[in-house]
């Protein structure tokens, strides 16, 4: 990748510009407060709206990533997220060090969770965020070791 | 229908975001369940819930609703009223109980048009 020749800052995010082949978000996602959770996907969407980004395709990725930065907080501790845009996609990155997903097929049905519930009462852990993820993205692929961490990468076209 | 017409038909009172109650509204889903919302696409909705967190915020702005009622008389927190304005959206609270209220809203041509986006 050929790399930046002027850096400008959004929010509490990191924004780097890579000349005419992308953009790239950072951010470190606390894993310690349930209540901030989310707060990248919000700042996500705030970005790739002033980009001029499709609604739709904003709404995907804004779902995908929010769900995805929820488990991070809520499965593994935190960690970090970085969105790129592309011409015609964004891809969205979420790297954990977390305890890993032992079953990933079991992880991916409808309904299927290990959350406690104290966060069911907060309004997660219906089993429903990774099928969201899978459903509102063209494509998603999953890398997890147990003990080490996963690593969750969704592409959206628009 | 407009949200006026919601706060008028749930005897609701605002909380925030009285500039846009002339927005209209084509949809409503109401759950306690955030992922269920999430699972549920439609333009320009209103959220019904019993659930009181910041996440019932960002869930609503990931989704593009427009509008949050809180029912059985729950009260947002100060932090959640300030999320809300950020991003324009309106809060009301309303006595009636989720039921109640999701059944006066439908009664009225609310319909909830629940689709999995495929
Ligand atoms: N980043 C992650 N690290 C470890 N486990 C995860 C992670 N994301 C998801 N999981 C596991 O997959 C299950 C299903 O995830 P999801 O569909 O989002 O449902 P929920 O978060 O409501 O439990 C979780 O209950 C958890 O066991
Ligand atoms: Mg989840």
């Amino acid at each position: 990748m050929k790399r930046a020749v002027c850096f400008i800052r959004a929010g509490s995010s990191e924004t780097e510009f890579i000349m005419s082949e992308s953009l790239r978000f950072h951010f470190d996602v606390n894993g310690q407060s349930f209540t901030s959770a989310g707060q990248a996907s919000v700042q996500v969407k705030k970005n790739l709206r002033e980009l001029g980004i499709p609604a739709e395709a904003i709404r995907r990725v804004s779902i995908a990533m929010y769900e995805g930065e929820i488990n991070m907080v809520i499965h593994a501790h935190g960690g970090e997220a970085d969105v790129i845009v592309y011409e015609d996609r964004i891809v969205i990155i979420l790297n954990d060090h977390g305890p890993g997903i032992p079953n990933i097929e079991l992880a991916m049905k409808e309904g299927y969770s290990t959350a406690p519930d104290n966060i069911r009462s907060l309004g997660f852990g219906a089993g429903m965020g990774l099928p969201n993820m899978k459903r509102y993205t063209d494509d998603m692929k999953i890398e997890t070791e147990l003990g080490k961490g996963t690593c969750i990468t969704m592409t959206v076209k628009f | 229908m407009k949200i006026s017409d919601i706060k008028a038909l749930l005897n609701a009172d605002v909380v925030c975001g009285e500039e846009n109650l002339g927005h209209d509204v084509f949809s409503a889903c109401g759950s306690d369940m955030m992922s269920d919302v999430l699972a549920y696409v439609k333009d320009q909705a209103v959220l019904l819930t019993g659930l009181v967190n910041s996440q019932v915020i960002r869930t609503a702005e990931m989704m593009d609703m427009v509008c949050i009622v809180f029912v059985r008389s729950k009260k947002p927190t100060a932090d959640m009223i300030e999320l809300a304005r950020e991003s324009g959206i309106v809060l009301m609270t309303t006595e009636k109980r989720m039921y109640e209220a999701c059944g006066l809203l439908y009664k009225s041509g609310l319909v909830g048009n629940g689709v999995h986006h495929e």
